[in-house]
């Protein structure tokens, strides 16, 4: 058997070079799903019912993988990956992991999607040491190693970003009347708590009007008429793409000037600025830590250059004004980062050690200057994000780079 | 009472997308009897094929005109190839066979399109309304077209030949066919000028809340309910049911403490069938006497 | 708009289903019994826990089918039941510390009182009109769920963790394994308990509520009595499946509890055959595995594969599995006689 020859010569060649040097030399170590040949890497993500907008991460990461495949692979190792439908169910991403790990035996668990599908994971995975690895939201719990040492976050937390315009709003604007929208579900409450957390002693008093809207209501414009007649000058917006979109519309309409702010998801040029209406952003503020796909500013920037090459090669269906094309480059690229610092270490646990050992790691997507960073104590890969203005047709990024932690 | 006043208009504001959608609800029961579930995306679609011919430079009207023809025929299509064959299954095969159509063009709207949301023009500008920031031209277009369709329906109905064949075909099928009506074909017929009524309310609902291929679905829950409110046998009542479960949902978000906020779409629809038990046959729905 | 009279001579909007085709026969029953409890010997663990979820499912959608096959009842609710039992063994399980089995009966009797509530106002509502109130309910559910106020026993939007049994008395099965047999056992309770609730008065008395409502009265038929008791038992039954749900799945959160749920079981009611209540695991097979059938065809359209895979099933066998079922009958029959 092919298998057992190589690593019997292997184990030969490492023995007589470890006898003539006296070093120890690192010997193939496998655990299920990694081989000579092949890393199988499995992931979870909504292609269907009401989030399948995030399936493009999926996408654009299968085709990353095929990129990397063509070019040689890792370490000379094919990646094979396996991507399954969760419906953004937890039932069902219950039944799709376990699918993964016990009969398509995958090495790791890579960028699953969703608070709630990965919290259901979570302990699963936990318990049979594999590697819940850059855990596609922003929630804030994924950063805990003592407790849960096989689950690794990527994106900045929602509360980090909150924290840093809670930061901002307190330095710049301390008089401000906050009016704030919120998504109802995981993702609104998380950014809503960061925010309240910011704010400290003064949160009671600088929020004066607090909305909440579910996803299933068609249009939040009438929640935008009872923030407005709070009388906030500040207004401070949770909002998913659509209904981003939606305020940022209204609140134009209804002549309303307040300081805006809007949260990372929802800052994409291509994908709420610009079917709001450009003459409505103006001013507006956000925070990132990528680059805009749609943003002709980074057109000639090395990184970007790449990945538009990608795109037009290997996903030429991807719409490079989805946000989700250049996010899922981005962990992708990172995966990928992480297994070639494994070399010939295939285990589990040695992929969750070069994943917690990562220094100014510069993906081609992030801001410049924005940098990944991991230690076995700092489980948030992304902790930097740099906050930009809206002007004319494009983000202004301005200030430093500021990290949200909470260590003040 | 200023936040009274304002919440009536935009409830009246958000009431017009509704009483939209409710108008083609309704047509569709006039026609075979059933609500279809997949009425949403069927307008979604039609309205996506609008914004298309728009991107490949046909301007509005026109566009609007095409779109209109198109989803007629493919809305009797749609019942000749799908839905005739179940026409002697069971009612709950057939809901089974609206919520596979819905999964069908739902999932073929994502893959054409993509999920990313798109821009889609107004006829009728996007300025305040009579000086008020709360209508804009664009609400106060849209309202005036629902009132026009409201009012060929009626028309349609109680003056032409077709339209009375359609209502005797819809409500007593045996008598109908025995006086000559071709009942089937009235079902297409109904068939096709739901997705047509539905194409104008996505064209007109898309400005609002942004095209995307999940635009319809809120749209969709919120359209039932008002239809069901103003008497599912009653155009007119559609429209009123409209203007009303915006009204409610707003009024209940601002004055019910506490829970109003979180709870404003299931208190909504408390309300409805309360309505409902008060008067099974909605507000404006002629009341069915049951014969044993 | 349309007739101001209806005749109730009309074809009911559930057709009946006569008591002799209400389950099968005896010798296919202990075939299929004897397969599902060796069935685990021979396959992977998570191939157990998608049996398991198999049962569950297949007793939310029995329980429609005595709601909506056997009273005619129409509802797309049952994912409110299905979320109160389940919340009901997390809760108790999780911040009580009470034993998981003991949580079953307790979900089952809060949801039977839930139903029986439900349907006193639904009384008055029937056809469309209760599909929007049951449809309400539904919506509604994950919303209660988020709601502040509850947060400090549900856990909000993050939902509660659940911890999963070990095999008791030190025995040498697998967590999946046993939950499976327990699951089997509960099934397999409810079922006999079913077919008997539909065989007695009180089936028959649904069973004349649901083929002519009218005339059931006149004859002397409690209509509003059982009517709700149809609701509150058939919510109970939910309400078991939503417990052993969340002990299978080890996590509720309120988004695994939404209207798609309820469609969900809808459609398993359909394609298994309404009223057909062994019908109802094979429209809870269809549920679980034909999705995961449609997305290894095409992931993109995986929404529109699964609709094209419903409309094959309607069209063939527009009845449901029960089609099936009585063909293979009539097969076995010639095949007897020569």
């Amino acid at each position: 058997m092919q298998l057992s020859y190589q690593l019997r010569v292997a184990a030969l060649t490492a023995a007589a070079i470890a006898f003539t040097s006296g070093a120890a030399f690192a010997q193939k170590k496998y655990d299920t799903g990694a081989s000579d040949t092949e890393i199988k890497i499995g992931n979870i993500i909504p292609y269907s019912g009401p989030a399948s907008a995030y399936g493009v991460i999926g996408k654009t990461e299968e085709a990353y993988f095929k990129k990397i495949n063509a070019e040689g692979g890792i370490n000379g190792r094919k990646i094979t990956f396996i991507s399954y439908d969760d419906a953004y169910s937890p039932p069902k991403a219950v039944e799709q992991v376990r699918k993964l790990v016990e009969s398509d035996e995958v090495l790791v668990v890579f960028n699953p999607l969703g608070t709630p599908s990965n919290t259901a994971i979570q302990k699963y995975l936990n318990g049979k040491k594999i590697p819940q690895l850059f855990v596609a939201t922003g929630a804030t719990k994924w950063n805990d190693p003592k407790a849960f040492p096989w689950t690794m976050g990527w994106q900045p937390s929602y509360q980090a970003e909150s924290r840093i315009y809670a930061k901002y709003i307190l330095k710049e604007k301390p008089d401000a009347k906050i009016g704030l929208i919120y998504q109802n579900d995981d993702f609104g409450k998380d950014y809503l708590k960061g925010l309240k957390d910011g704010l400290g002693a003064k949160a009671a008093s600088m929020i004066v009007a607090e909305e909440a809207y579910e996803t299933s209501e068609p249009s939040i414009d009438s929640h935008i008429v009872k923030l407005k007649a709070s009388g906030a000058d500040t207004f401070y917006s949770i909002t998913t793409p659509k209904f981003a979109a939606q305020a940022i519309k209204k609140v134009a309409e209804l002549d309303w000037h307040p300081l805006q702010i809007v949260v990372n998801v929802s800052a994409s040029v291509g994908g709420v600025i610009k079917p709001a209406g450009y003459e409505n952003a103006q001013g507006i503020l956000s925070a990132a830590y990528a680059k805009d796909g749609a943003d002709p500013q980074w057109d000639n920037d090395p990184g970007m250059k790449k990945f538009l090459d990608f795109l037009k090669q290997y996903y030429p269906d991807g719409n490079r004004v989805d946000s989700s094309t250049v996010y899922g480059y981005g962990a992708a690229q990172t995966l990928v980062k992480v297994l070639q610092m494994c070399g010939d270490d295939l285990t589990r646990a040695n992929v969750m050690k070069q994943a917690a050992s990562l220094k100014d790691f510069e993906p081609d997507t992030l801001l410049p200057g924005v940098k990944i960073n991991t230690s076995a104590t700092d489980f948030a890969p992304i902790e930097q994000l740099r906050m930009q203005r809206f002007k004319g047709e494009k983000w202004e990024p301005f200030g430093d780079i500021i990290s949200g932690e909470l260590k003040d | 009472m200023e936040l009274f006043i304002n919440q009536i208009l935009a409830g009246i504001a958000t009431g017009a997308i509704y009483a939209c959608m409710a108008l083609a609800i309704v047509m569709i029961y006039q026609a075979i009897d059933h609500l279809n579930f997949a009425q949403g995306e069927m307008a979604m679609f039609s309205t996506f094929v609008s914004w298309q011919l728009m991107q490949w430079g046909v301007p509005y009207w026109g566009a609007f005109l095409i779109t209109l023809v198109f989803s007629f025929f493919a809305g009797i299509a749609i019942e000749r190839v799908l839905f005739k064959p179940l026409a002697k299954a069971p009612i709950l095969t057939q809901v089974a066979g609206f919520i596979a159509l819905y999964a069908i063009i739902n999932s073929c709207a994502g893959l054409i399109w993509d999920f990313t949301i798109k821009q889609y023009p107004t006829p009728f500008g996007s300025s305040p309304f009579l000086g008020s920031q709360l209508i804009s031209t664009h609400q106060a277009g849209m309202i005036g077209i629902t009132l026009l369709m409201l009012l060929g329906l009626f028309f349609f109905f109680r003056y032409t030949r077709v339209g009375l064949a359609m209502r005797a075909a819809a409500s007593l099928p045996e008598s109908a066919r025995l006086v000559g009506i071709n009942t089937s074909w009235m079902i297409a017929l109904g068939w096709g000028m739901a997705a047509a009524i539905g194409s104008v309310a996505g064209m007109m609902i898309a400005p609002v809340v942004f095209l995307e291929p999940n635009m319809m679905l809120g749209v969709l829950i919120y359209g039932f309910a008002a239809a069901v409110l103003g008497g599912l046998t009653s155009p007119f009542g559609a429209v009123v049911g409209g203007f009303l479960v915006g009204i409610f949902e707003n009024l209940v978000g601002t004055y019910i403490p506490g829970v109003g906020n979180e709870l404003k779409l299931p208190i909504a629809l408390a309300l409805i069938i309360t309505v409902l038990v008060i008067k099974p046959a909605g507000l404006f729905g002629r009341h069915i006497v049951k014969r044993v | 708009m349309s007739a101001a009279e209806d005749l109730a001579t009309h074809a009911p909007a559930v057709e009946a289903v006569p008591k002799r085709a209400m389950t099968l026969s005896a010798g296919t029953t202990i075939a299929i019994l004897a397969v599902l409890v060796l069935v685990p010997a021979f396959t992977k663990n998570f191939v157990i826990f998608q049996l398991t979820m198999l049962l569950i499912y297949g007793l939310a959608v029995l329980a429609l089918n005595i709601l909506t096959g056997g009273s005619g009842q129409f509802s797309l609710g049952q994912s409110a039941f299905y979320a109160i039992g389940a919340y009901t063994s997390a809760i108790l399980m999780e911040q009580y510390n009470v034993n998981y089995v003991l949580t079953l009966p307790v979900a089952g009797i809060i949801c039977f009182g839930a139903g029986f509530l439900f349907g006193l106002p639904a009384l008055r509502l029937s056809g469309v009109y209760l599909a929007l109130a049951t449809f309400a309910l539904a919506t509604a559910m994950p919303q209660l769920l988020k709601l502040g106020f509850f947060e400090p026993w549900t856990g909000g939007v993050q939902g509660l963790v659940v911890t999963k049994p070990d095999a008791p008395f030190g025995l040498p099965i697998g967590q999946d394994a046993w939950l499976y047999y327990f699951t089997l056992a509960v099934t397999v309770a409810i079922y006999i308990f079913s077919i008997n609730l539909l065989r007695s008065r009180s089936g028959r008395a649904f069973m004349a509520i649901r083929d002519n409502e009218i005339a059931a009265s006149a004859m002397g038929i409690d209509v509003s009595l059982y009517k709700t008791l149809a609701f509150g038992v058939s919510a109970g039954i939910t309400g078991v499946a939503g417990g052993l749900g969340a002990i299978a799945v080890q996590f509720v959160a309120p988004d695994s509890y939404t209207i798609q749920l309820a469609i969900s079981l809808f459609l398993g009611m359909v394609v298994g055959g309404v009223g057909w209540l062994p019908g109802s695991f094979v429209g809870a097979a269809f549920i679980i595995f034909v999705p995961n059938m449609a997305e290894n065809i095409s992931k993109g359209l995986s929404g529109a594969v699964f609709g094209v895979l419903l409309f094959l099933v309607i069209f063939l066998v527009p009845h449901g599995a029960r089609q099936i079922a009585i063909v293979g009958q009539q097969l076995i029959g010639k095949l007897k006689k020569s």
